[in-house]
């Protein structure tokens, strides 16, 4: 690709960006949320039409108009959100846009599992044809993904954050995957804003800062092996990404700010299903880290802290109050703040603007509703222009969409508000995820800024890095249960990896939850 | 930004008791309402600075000339397409449209004609508007305003009071009737999760068969007139208010109606709970609004002005309940709540657009020549251009994404945005 430019009114996503991928290599392509990573590959995917700028391939100028030319070319893109249908299994939905027919007009669909199959066992993809999506884990509908990719024929493969909502187990099994899909002569394009990720996999790297091509850099096996080096190389790259010297991570302040007073307490918690029973406290002034496996209990479990699940045995006390049978409501406005899991499912309404967004929780109180009935726009966009203003959101007007922001500055935004409630119990489900390093480093300043004021905080986090630098104390959840406690200084990697694959049920979700529910019942 | 993320003064966040675990914490008790809320909202708050509200006048001429471009583009484009068929049906466009507007438009008795049908159009179309501002959609205003109609002559035959009082009574017991027929489907769909679409229609069938029955010969309500009450007493009457023809309060009180629905949707917290249920029922509830409330309370108030939609027009127009006496007003309830982009301004100039088409449908008969239907195929040609610029715009958004403005997947959030 060569001097692409894209602009958009108001912005240039890319400028005259070049970008050269050798075939049967891994390249990645790192930069923060924002550089224009996504934008230029649309452009190579023909999802969008360059301002400026061509695209070669094997030398030859190509014009790719949209994804059925990209496909044509050999090109194949996997995004962040799939595109599957939930209730077709593998093979239907691999076949869909280019069935396979017999003659007669009928689906050949045998024909088309049994290719399927062969093309799954060849670069091992674990991958049933026959069985439904929707049964599926993430890591392997993304599997399916790569699959749907191949199977159409696709030499170069585009990765758009493979590995945001992916386990360590299976980010683990996607990197043998691609391993061995680079040996078989496929090329991949690895996007990412993972440092240590891309490091271990890519053969090249190219980073973008601004729309532009900041700088390229080989990686070769001494990166890879050697500690020091690969300590440097990170430091390097994320200088390139971010622009400058990256903030160390927060400083962790122990003793005396930990009081002995529980802000949350879990007695037996269960919500009689798939979760529990749980013994758990946060104190004033620590973090508790919940780890595991992804599906092990620590949805059901933060749903249940906030109000959303119904907790049907034990009890929840918050600061010395059962509020085991209090609304949501009722719960917030004892001082619980909130970040949801699932930004786009849980905390935001994207077709509303910034300013609905960020009243989100404080809609029925002073100074934004007056005794119910009336709503103070007004002071609804002065608290919206608040959270941009002092936590760093880039927006442009409060009255816009909030789909107009890019994710991390809608993650700011919701980081923002909830810090707004001035919380005595933060409950932080995958805080980061999807964010790119400077966003991921200041939601995890604000944490520990939370801690020194003497909040309580509940991390839940699929990232183990994330709860080694932050938290105080290590739960590890399996089955739904919490398979056992530790802390940051004591913490054993072999220990750990146990207590969350307890009874081997790594990368089964399904097995690990269905053991739970006959557990609890 | 700041990029280490620390906003400044971090440390102190609560000036008052420093970073010390506060010596009451032991007994703390969670109270609904705690201490330190306050102080970060008010920091918050404290960092918007001073220029906030000023955009708020040119982002609402902005919004309103944008909706009215479009509302103007999306008609037009109807009665373009509508061209051919005219033809087809062997007349001319001109004298076709010509025919509308001398129904509708010339002179006082076609205007009042219009605003008479408007009448329950705008209810009716506030009906639907506020049951998609809440990501519902009440398919069933028709089985509403039979069974307001029904309450409302009832009240009007049977009591004797005051006028004022009257009519006013009179009202409300179309609008009780008119939500007690959207509290089947509104419970249905908040403690069984049975798609409202499929209860309203069937409860429209249900309306329709209680109103055979009671006025059929022998019936409950059976008057002098087959298929139609006794006729309401003169106090229970909606006054005409424009000599000699039949245009009446109704009007008026449908436009305050849709003033305090603008109101309530747009400035009031309930509303607030309403259009983000609408837009996402999860968020909604993860931050304490309880979605299925919202469902009840919006699916009643619904039902409520469905309600109205009947009684304005017993009480109004026809002075008595009639079996049939809507001619799918609730249906084309929907058409008018779409065009307005559920926004009550909107509805209200949409009512009027299909008041105008519904008036000027004799004329168009008398003049030339086609049938009467060819209003429903303009009706039905309106809600296709709707769909169509949804559609488009939502593609314009997927191409250009991050250009704001986009558009939503859903109607409802779509078109509920602005005010």
């Amino acid at each position: 690709m060569r001097g692409i430019t894209k602009r958009y009114p108001g912005v240039v996503a890319n400028d005259a960006v070049d970008f050269t991928v050798e075939s049967a290599s891994i390249h990645g392509l790192l930069g923060e949320n924002g550089a224009g990573k996504s934008t230029l590959m649309k452009v190579l995917f023909g999802l969008t039409a360059p301002s400026a700028g061509t695209v070669e391939i094997a030398g030859r100028p190509v014009v790719v108009d949209s994804a059925r030319d990209a496909l044509d070319l050999g090109i194949g893109m996997v995004q962040q959100h799939f595109s599957l249908i939930g209730d077709f299994t593998v093979a239907e939905n691999l076949v869909l846009g280019s069935e396979p027919l017999q003659r007669g007009g009928l689906l050949d669909l045998d024909r088309a599992a049994a290719d399927i199959a062969a093309l799954s066992d060849r670069y091992g993809f674990r991958i049933d044809p026959r069985s439904r999506v929707g049964d599926l884990a993430v890591g392997a509908r993304q599997r399916v993904e790569i699959l749907k990719a191949l199977y159409r024929g696709a030499e170069v493969l585009i990765l758009d954050e493979p590995t945001a909502a992916l386990a360590p187990t299976e980010v683990a099994e996607l990197v043998g995957l691609l391993r061995r899909l680079r040996a078989q002569g496929r090329t991949v394009v690895f996007i990412s804003h993972k440092l240590s990720e891309v490091i271990d996999l890519c053969d090249r790297v190219t980073v973008l800062r601004g729309g532009r091509v900041e700088g390229h850099r080989e990686i070769g096996p001494a990166e890879r092996d050697d500690p020091e080096r690969h300590d440097a190389l990170a430091a390097e790259l994320a200088r390139m990404m971010v622009g400058h010297e990256l903030p160390d991570p927060p400083e962790r302040v122990d003793g005396p700010e930990r009081g002995g007073v529980p802000v949350l307490r879990l007695s037996a918690a269960g919500d009689g299903r798939r979760l529990g029973p749980i013994d758990l406290e946060v104190q004033a002034g620590e973090i508790v880290g919940v780890a595991g496996v992804e599906g092990n209990g620590q949805t059901e479990l933060v749903e249940m802290v906030v109000g959303v699940r119904r907790c049907r045995a034990g009890s929840v006390h918050l600061g010395g109050t059962d509020v085991t049978r209090w609304s949501v409501r009722r719960r917030l406005n004892t001082g619980v703040a909130h970040i949801a899991e699932d930004r786009h499912g849980a905390a935001v309404a994207d077709g509303l603007d910034l300013a609905h967004n960020a009243t989100l929780g404080f809609q029925g109180r002073p100074p934004f509703s007056r005794r119910g009935l009336w709503l103070s726009l007004v002071q609804m966009r002065r608290l919206a222009r608040g959270v941009v203003n002092r936590f760093g959101v880039q927006a442009v007007a409060v009255t816009d969409p909030l789909r107009s922001l890019s994710g991390g500055n809608q993650q700011k935004l919701v980081v923002g508000r909830e810090l707004s409630r001035g919380p005595e119990l933060f409950v932080a489900a995958q805080p980061t995820r999807g964010l790119d390093v400077a966003a991921a480093a200041f939601v995890h300043s604000e944490l520990a800024a939370l801690r020194r004021r003497g909040a309580g905080v509940l991390l839940v986090s699929l990232e183990l890095t994330e709860i080694l630098a932050l938290a105080d104390r290590i739960v590890v959840m399996s089955g739904g249960r919490i398979a056992g406690e530790t802390s940051p200084s004591e913490v054993d990697v072999t220990t750990l990896g146990r207590w969350m694959t307890g009874g081997g049920a790594v990368g089964e979700p399904e097995a690990a939850a269905a053991g739970a529910a006959g557990a609890a019942t | 930004m700041t990029d280490t993320g620390n906003p400044p003064g971090a440390d102190n966040v609560r000036p008052a008791t420093g970073s010390e675990p506060q010596p009451a914490a032991e007994s703390r008790p969670a109270a609904e309402s705690h201490r330190s809320m306050t102080a970060e909202l008010q920091r918050t708050l404290d960092s918007a600075g001073s220029a906030v509200a000023r955009a708020a006048a040119t982002d609402l001429a902005q919004g309103v000339g944008r909706a009215a471009l479009i509302f103007v583009a999306t008609v037009l484009a109807a009665l373009v397409l509508a061209a051919p068929l005219i033809i087809a049906a062997g007349s001319d466009p001109i004298t076709a449209y010509g025919a509308l507007y001398d129904g509708s438009l010339a002179g006082q008795r076609p205007f009042a004609e219009t605003l008479v049908s408007m009448t329950p159009l705008l209810f009716g179309g506030l009906a639907v508007a506020i049951a998609f501002h809440s990501g519902l959609f009440n398919i069933g205003v028709e089985g509403q305003l039979v069974a307001g109609g029904i309450a409302a002559g009832v009240v009007g035959i049977h009591m004797s009071t005051w006028a004022p009082v009257h009519v006013l009574l009179s009202l409300l017991a179309g609008a009780a009737a008119g939500a007690l027929w959207a509290l089947v489907p509104a419970a249905l769909k908040a403690w069984r999760g049975v798609h409202e679409v499929i209860t309203t229609i069937m409860m429209n069938f249900v309306a329709f068969s209680v109103s055979q029955f009671l006025v059929k010969p022998g019936g409950a309500l059976e008057g002098e007139i087959p298929t139609g009450t006794e006729p309401v007493q003169s106090t229970a009457e909606l006054p005409r208010i424009w000599d000699p023809t039949r245009l009446h309060l109704g009007i008026v009180v449908a436009l305050i109606v849709a003033a305090a629905c603008w109101y309530f949707i747009y400035r009031t917290p309930g509303g607030y709970r309403f259009r983000l249920v609408g837009a996402n029922p999860v968020a909604a509830r993860f931050n304490g609004i309880s979605s299925n409330r919202v469902i009840v309370e919006a699916m009643l108030l619904s039902g409520a002005l469905g309600g109205l939609t009947g009684a304005v027009e017993v009480l109004g127009t026809h002075r008595r309940f009639l079996d049939s006496f809507s001619p799918g007003y609730g249906f084309d309830s929907i058409a008018v709540a779409l065009l307005g982009a559920l926004h009550p301004v909107g509805v209200a100039a949409a009512s009027f657009f299909f008041g105008l088409l519904r008036a000027g449908s004799t004329q168009l008969q008398l003049e030339a020549d086609i049938t009467r239907d060819m209003i429903t195929v303009i009706s039905g040609l309106v809600v296709a251009c709707v769909a169509a610029r949804l559609l488009l715009s939502r593609r314009a958004a997927r191409l250009g994404r991050g250009q704001g403005r986009g558009a939503g997947l859903e109607v409802g959030t779509r078109l509920g945005q602005g005010d």
